[in-house]
């Protein structure tokens, strides 16, 4: 940087250095790319994916005109798909409330054996999707709703536990401080000092759990979970795409809806 | 004068007016015993079942990962590599939709249509595409490439469109008053304002893509969910576990790497 010989005529962003390392990142990227690739589409059959469009215009034109008169059949799984939702969120954010006081540095009774735990529940419970959770639940307690509450219970403890305990990570120390120096027990201390700081992130983060439960739910019937998901296994089963068009029309305007709901009522919250 | 309590009690927070929160409860209440009623449970079914989930509890802690050893390398291979092309195709598709779709760098219909595509695939979940592209494309990896691609186009360039409409409008007047024309400013303005972020967020996504490659397989379209799919039907727990164990370890393991590369590469 001291000594600058000459000047380059035209200027450039990088040093030649830093221009050749980027170069060679992205070669070696693009290698790997190719690589995977080719591991990819060994099994692949061309002859498929070449049919592709003229699969999807006779699918299309199946699809037309959806059969609306199906529609009353779908109102008690929706009823059912909002139940496995709610109900599982709520199952869901009273395992992680606990999980969550266990792996803030903060609150946690012990950093060394309890934290740990409780972060790899979160990291177990984020890291398999609520329809593997759906998988197993239906193989061990059967299908039907139960299976679906519990796989969204489940997965929710992750999402929920791991926002919870960065938000009472966050907590402002020094209001804390005060309740203890009231000679508050440690009970007092979380429910006068950490509780109320909380409150806000708790309910913003619950009805954003609730809107992505909404959106996990209306699928946990593929795996025989309960749900809308049924109807649309049993529609794509036995080929009545006019029947699907419907159901997936009905699960978009939930979602829709559902988000519209929490956003109103986080920004009600927040 | 009224007589204070003696105790001191904690004013609500949330719903101030005691009637709406009288009729909250009440609602909540009604909804709760509503909803548990609908749910019928086969208690029979799920006495039955918590002997199986025993004997799942005890694959998990013992995992087999040799005996189908075979198949697991083979699901996670298609995974893994159907999780990279996917994400570096649906990242280079996103980043002009995602030009497109801000607001301060497009025309107004460019922006309306870029932000249907983005609409559109948000709209939509991975497993339900992934039914019509499996449909259309045959079974296998090459329709969760397209599903995976599909979904990432969704997540960046909405991201990517958000970030470049917050971006520092000083740094582009300046480029602009050089006389650069939009490739440039685009080039000289823009993308390195946005660059750290796209990175960050096409990590993420990868993160993301390996999970969802392990559900996709459920529906027919390849990967470690197919794998594990049928370890659970035919009811072999222990290989079920060994595969929960591997994803949430590559899920630990991308996690972990991802942000120490993030933060290596700001």
């Amino acid at each position: 940087m001291s000594e600058i010989g000459h000047y380059s005529e035209v200027w450039a962003h990088r040093t030649p250095r830093a221009r050749l390392l980027r170069w060679m990142g992205w070669l070696a990227l693009v290698a790997l790319f190719v690589w995977c690739w080719q591991v990819m589409t060994e099994t692949t059959i061309w002859a498929f994916v070449s049919d592709a469009p003229r699969q999807a215009a006779d699918i299309g034109s199946r699809m037309w005109p959806p059969r609306l008169s199906y529609l009353p059949e779908l109102m008690g799984p929706l009823w059912d798909t909002i139940n496995i939702a709610t109900l599982g969120t709520l199952g869901g954010v009273i395992m992680a409330v606990p999980v969550a006081f266990m792996a803030a540095r903060n609150t946690t009774p012990s950093p060394h054996i309890l934290r740990p735990i409780a972060l790899f529940i979160i990291v177990a419970s984020r890291s398999i999707n609520s329809l593997i959770w759906a998988l197993l639940l239906v193989a061990i307690i059967g299908p039907g709703l139960l299976a679906g509450i519990v796989a969204i219970a489940l997965r929710s403890i992750g999402f929920v536990g791991k926002l919870l305990y960065e938000a009472i990570e966050e907590t402002d120390a020094r209001q804390i401080e005060a309740v203890t120096a009231t000679g508050a027990s440690a009970a007092q201390v979380v429910n006068y000092g950490i509780v109320p700081q909380i409150m806000p992130a708790f309910w913003g983060i619950t009805v954003f759990r609730w809107d992505i439960n909404i959106r996990e739910s209306t699928i946990l019937g593929l795996v025989g979970a309960g749900g809308i998901g049924l109807k649309l296994q049993a529609s794509l089963n036995v080929l009545a795409w006019p029947q699907v068009t419907v159901i997936l029309l009905l699960i978009l305007a939930t979602v829709v809806l559902s988000e519209w709901v929490s956003a109103r009522m986080r920004h009600a919250i927040i | 004068m009224t007589t204070y309590p003696s105790t001191w009690r904690r004013p609500p927070q949330i719903v101030t007016d005691r009637r709406w929160r009288i009729a909250l409860q009440l609602g909540i209440l009604a909804y709760l015993v509503l909803a548990v009623g609908s749910v019928d449970v086969d208690w029979a079914r799920v006495a039955a079942g918590i002997e199986r989930g025993q004997r799942f509890v005890l694959g998990f802690l013992q995992p087999d990962f040799t005996s189908r050893w075979k198949d697991i390398a083979q699901g996670l291979k298609e995974s893994l590599t159907m999780t990279l092309t996917s994400t570096v195709v649906g990242v280079a598709i996103s980043v002009p939709i995602g030009i497109g779709a801000a607001r301060n760098l497009a025309p107004r219909w460019i922006y309306y249509i870029c932000r249907s595509i983005i609409a559109v695939s948000r709209a939509l979940q991975e497993i339900i595409i992934a039914i019509f592209l499996v449909a259309m494309f045959g079974f296998g990896p090459f329709a969760g490439f397209l599903t995976l691609s599909f979904a990432t186009i969704g997540f960046i360039a909405k991201l990517l469109a958000d970030d470049i409409e917050e971006i520092d409008e000083a740094q582009a007047e300046a480029v602009r008053a050089t006389g650069a024309s939009w490739g440039q400013l685009v080039n000289y303005a823009v993308q390195p304002q946005v660059m750290p972020r796209l990175i960050g967020l096409s990590l993420y996504r990868l993160d993301i893509n390996f999970r969802e490659s392990a559900v996709i397989g459920i529906v027919g379209a390849g990967g470690i969910g197919a794998t594990l799919n049928t370890a659970i039907d035919r009811y072999e727990y222990d290989s079920a576990g060994a595969i929960l164990l591997i994803i949430i370890g590559i899920v630990m393991v991308a996690e972990y790497g991802s942000s120490y590369l993030r933060k290596f590469l700001q």
